[in-house]
């Protein structure tokens, strides 16, 4: 089994006030796929990702990385090739600078100053985000911080992307901009968003989360032509995809 | 932008200009730290009146803070800022202690005036070496640096964290603050208010630490730091430790400004 195959079995987890986020999901999504999760707010969607990335831990079932399973002993290895970017850039965003902010995952890594500056300049030149390396991450503009998280999960060099809202907030120009960007990573891609269009642009499967439930899975064309499934799951079509024939 | 947030702006863009390349951003932290360490040691092991005799250490954070270019308006104002606690200290000294210490013709200055000016000059002194010193190497260098000296890194990560975070309990408080006085038609928060508001203020920063928190584990934060500028101790920082004590000692046991006075007025010795 290739280790960028990423697993959820019967994933189930309650948050402390007893609020179930997610009940009996089970999942896989392989090698260079690019799976867009969707559901209305509450669905459970980010919990999932969460899990994806072992910051979570199961507390019925299991997620699997390949062959390792995701538990807190091998939680650093699961974040070295399940690469996490936060709903809020400023949440990632922290260190002075975009190249010490974009350095702080590869310093973690424990690898040296030189290969680090590399990686740092590679992923930063990745997302066009290079003549940003010594602009403080607060003064970014809302597409920016955008690139700059992403790089800095990219300089990591992760098998799997995973992404949670990742156009959230932006304009126009800059969510095209990110569609170009995501489409151009070769990672193996797991997005939650609310932005179904960047699903239909970017994803070829579709996973919707009800209620914590796997609702449905399936291609684009027929997740998005289903509207009684979309109705039911307080969601719409695409803007851009074809309305759906009744 | 409210208050709060051009305060927080203003102290993030003091941290931010740690990261230009300057003359002391060069230096290896450590030896800025040791040698702030000793300039602190030898200001307060001075007498409780001396105050001329402290004047000449102010050398020490105008000279750091041209190697390290640093805008002076900015500093100043941090300065100010704190300035109240320093002045609260002090405060008593002129009701408690009113012996006559100097006369300026019919003028006489009690002993407690002397010493709260000293309680200022030391607070100048000492608060504006910690600012310069936090402008000169980052926040973060200066964390490592201090754990590379022994410092034990549970202490050094709180200490940073505590900046860190410093920054998110303050954003949102600018948050939760805009959105007060847009509802609140111009009038003043009533006492009964400020319970709830702060209640619900911590437990959105408490979310928001959660959340970076996590965001550090997701990139493989495991508690310690670590820096892109190595630190590298060479011969430079040896001479700028070196070279700064031996000036702090020369202050401490000869009364420059007097010296100075008298060699001034020809009755130097």
């Amino acid at each position: 089994m290739s280790h960028h195959v990423l697993e959820a079995r019967g994933l189930s987890f309650a948050y402390p006030d007893g609020t179930p986020a997610l009940q009996d999901v089970s999942c896989r999504f392989v090698h260079g796929e690019s799976v867009g999760i969707v559901g209305a707010n509450g669905a459970g969607k980010s919990t999932l990702l969460l899990h994806l990335n072992g910051l979570l831990v199961p507390q019925a079932g299991e997620v699997r990385v390949g062959e390792l399973p995701v538990t807190p002993p091998t939680r650093a290895q699961v974040h070295r090739t399940v690469g996490f970017v936060f709903q809020d850039a400023d949440d990632q965003l922290f260190m002075p600078t975009v190249e010490e902010d974009v350095a702080f995952g590869p310093l973690n890594m424990g690898l040296p100053a030189d290969e680090v500056r590399a990686r740092v300049r590679a992923a930063l030149e990745a997302v066009d985000a290079l003549p940003l390396a010594a602009r403080a991450p607060y003064r970014l503009s809302g597409g920016e911080k955008r690139a700059v998280a992403i790089a800095g999960v990219l300089a990591m060099a992760p098998s799997i992307l995973v992404l949670d809202e990742p156009s959230a907030g932006l304009d126009p120009a800059a969510r095209r901009r990110l569609i170009g960007l995501l489409r151009s990573f070769s990672h193996t891609k797991v997005i939650a968003t609310h932005d179904l269009d960047l699903v239909l642009d970017v994803c070829s499967r579709v996973l919707v989360l009800h209620r914590g439930r796997v609702e449905a899975d399936g291609p684009p064309a027929r997740i998005f032509g289903d509207a009684a499934l979309l109705a039911r799951c307080h969601l719409e079509p695409p803007l851009s995809a074809a309305a759906p024939k009744q | 932008m409210s208050r709060i947030d051009a305060a927080l702006r203003d102290l993030r863009s003091l941290e931010a200009l740690a990261a230009r390349d300057t003359a002391l951003a060069r230096l290896d932290a450590r030896a800025k730290v040791v040698a702030t360490l000793v300039f602190i040691v030898t200001v307060v092991s001075f007498d409780r009146y001396a105050v001329a005799a402290l004047m000449p250490l102010a050398a020490f954070p105008l000279a750091l803070a041209m190697l390290g270019e640093l805008p002076a308006r900015p500093l100043l104002r941090k300065l100010l800022f704190a300035a109240p606690f320093a002045v609260l200290v002090g405060l008593f000294n002129p009701l408690l202690d009113r012996a006559p210490m100097l006369a300026f013709g019919a003028v006489h200055v009690s002993a407690g005036w002397v010493s709260f000016a000293s309680i200022l000059v030391r607070f100048a002194l000492t608060v504006g070496a910690a600012l310069v010193l936090v402008a000169g190497t980052g926040m973060n260098t200066l964390c490592v640096a201090l754990t590379r000296l022994g410092v034990p890194p549970v202490m050094t990560t709180q200490l940073l964290f505590l900046f860190r975070y410093a920054f998110v309990l303050g954003a949102e408080a600018a948050r939760t603050s805009t959105a007060r006085e847009l509802r609140s038609g111009g009038r003043a928060m009533a006492l009964a208010a400020y319970g709830p508001l702060l209640g619900h203020l911590l437990l959105r920063a408490f979310e928001r630490a959660q959340r970076i928190h996590l965001a550090m584990l997701a990139r493989g934060f495991d508690g310690e730091l670590r820096s892109l500028r190595a630190l590298r101790w060479s011969t430079r920082d040896s001479l700028f430790v070196a070279g700064w004590s031996a000036f702090f000692l020369l202050v401490r046991l000869v009364d420059l400004p007097q010296w100075a006075g008298r060699a001034l007025l020809g009755a130097a010795p």
